[in-house]
């Protein structure tokens, strides 16, 4: 069982590494590239046998405390089976 | 006066910090991360470096650092902290100073000598700085763009939060010479209560001739003057 946590840019915080990359794709040809937002991705592993509603709960906590800030960051959660 | 400086796994600046205490005639003192408690320490200085290897994202990890909670509670009871650079970032990701210290503007480490003008000389941070003249003074970061929200900025700007910006040698904020991207060309805030402050600038890396620029020593002035102040009110 295992978790996964999408870290994105706010959409009004200055994202030069998504911008640069946007730049570079259209630099080298791709067309129809709009705007490339640069966040992250976490994978948490979760004990076995853990209860789905109860690994949200707590990784919902820790993506607000700790994984992700609110000021300048969005996240999404996917607890996996 | 007994300054406190921390040291978190990957500090760099501890040992500036300290010299730049001890040349201007104080005491200071390392405490570990670890440490639960600041000692008898009259301020507190969060140096500049790469806590945790600037893992997730910079000043995250530290700011859980048992020494972090000591320092919480050193700030809610008035103490003096000052956080410099890598310092600024863990005190804002504490939520002890609003904002973000963000990704350069141009992805590039930025090593330079920068100008500041003092946006607020009525501070315990600010007080000892010539009114007239603009400071000179070192940085050396990758992610020192300043951002919060309108609302936040709104009401730094409304209460004088915002201590220093990033001007021209002719003490203009213009685009030119903001060299992060910071909103308002910030460099420093202080929180609402003035005993927290934060700039990405190092003070301590210009507090001696032989360095280029002794303006840092203003800062560090400004706080014993406050300390020195408190005391005597207490006598």
């Amino acid at each position: 069982m295992k978790a996964r946590v999408i870290i994105t840019p706010k959409k009004a915080v200055l994202d030069p590494q998504g911008k640069t990359v946007q730049e570079a794709m259209a630099h080298m040809g791709y067309e129809g590239i709009g705007a490339v937002h640069v966040g992250k991705y976490i994978e948490v592993e979760l004990a076995p046998g853990m209860d789905g509603a109860v690994a949200e709960a707590r990784l919902h906590d820790a993506c607000r405390k700790f994984l992700s800030n609110p000021v300048i960051e969005d996240y999404r959660l996917e607890i996996l089976a | 006066m007994r300054f406190a400086i921390l040291q978190f796994p990957a500090s760099n600046c501890d040992q500036d910090c300290v010299h730049a205490a001890r040349v201007l005639g104080h005491a200071a003192r390392l405490v570990w991360h670890k440490d639960t408690s600041l000692g008898d320490a009259d301020a507190v200085i969060v140096p500049g470096g790469f806590s945790y290897g600037d893992y997730l994202r910079c000043g995250a990890i530290a700011r859980f650092s048992p020494v972090m909670q000591a320092v919480r509670a050193f700030a809610e009871e008035g103490g003096l902290v000052l956080g410099i650079c890598n310092g600024f970032q863990i005190l804002c990701e504490s939520g002890l100073l609003p904002g973000a210290l963000i990704r350069n503007r141009d992805l590039q480490f930025h090593c330079e000598q920068v100008y500041l003008r003092t946006a607020n000389p009525n501070t315990p941070f600010t007080r000892c700085i010539p009114r007239d003249g603009l400071m000179r003074i070192p940085i050396a970061h990758g992610e020192g763009c300043y951002f919060a929200d309108e609302a936040t900025l709104g009401r730094l700007q409304a209460k004088g939060q915002v201590l220093w910006q990033y001007v021209d040698a002719r003490g203009e904020a213009t685009e030119r010479a903001n060299p992060n991207g910071s909103l308002l060309n910030i460099a420093g805030i202080a929180n609402e209560t003035f005993n927290v402050a934060g700039l990405m600038p190092h003070p301590d890396r210009a507090s001696e001739s032989v360095l280029g620029s002794t303006d840092g020593r203003y800062i560090f002035e400004s706080m014993v003057a406050t300390l020195e102040e408190r005391r005597r009110a207490a006598a």
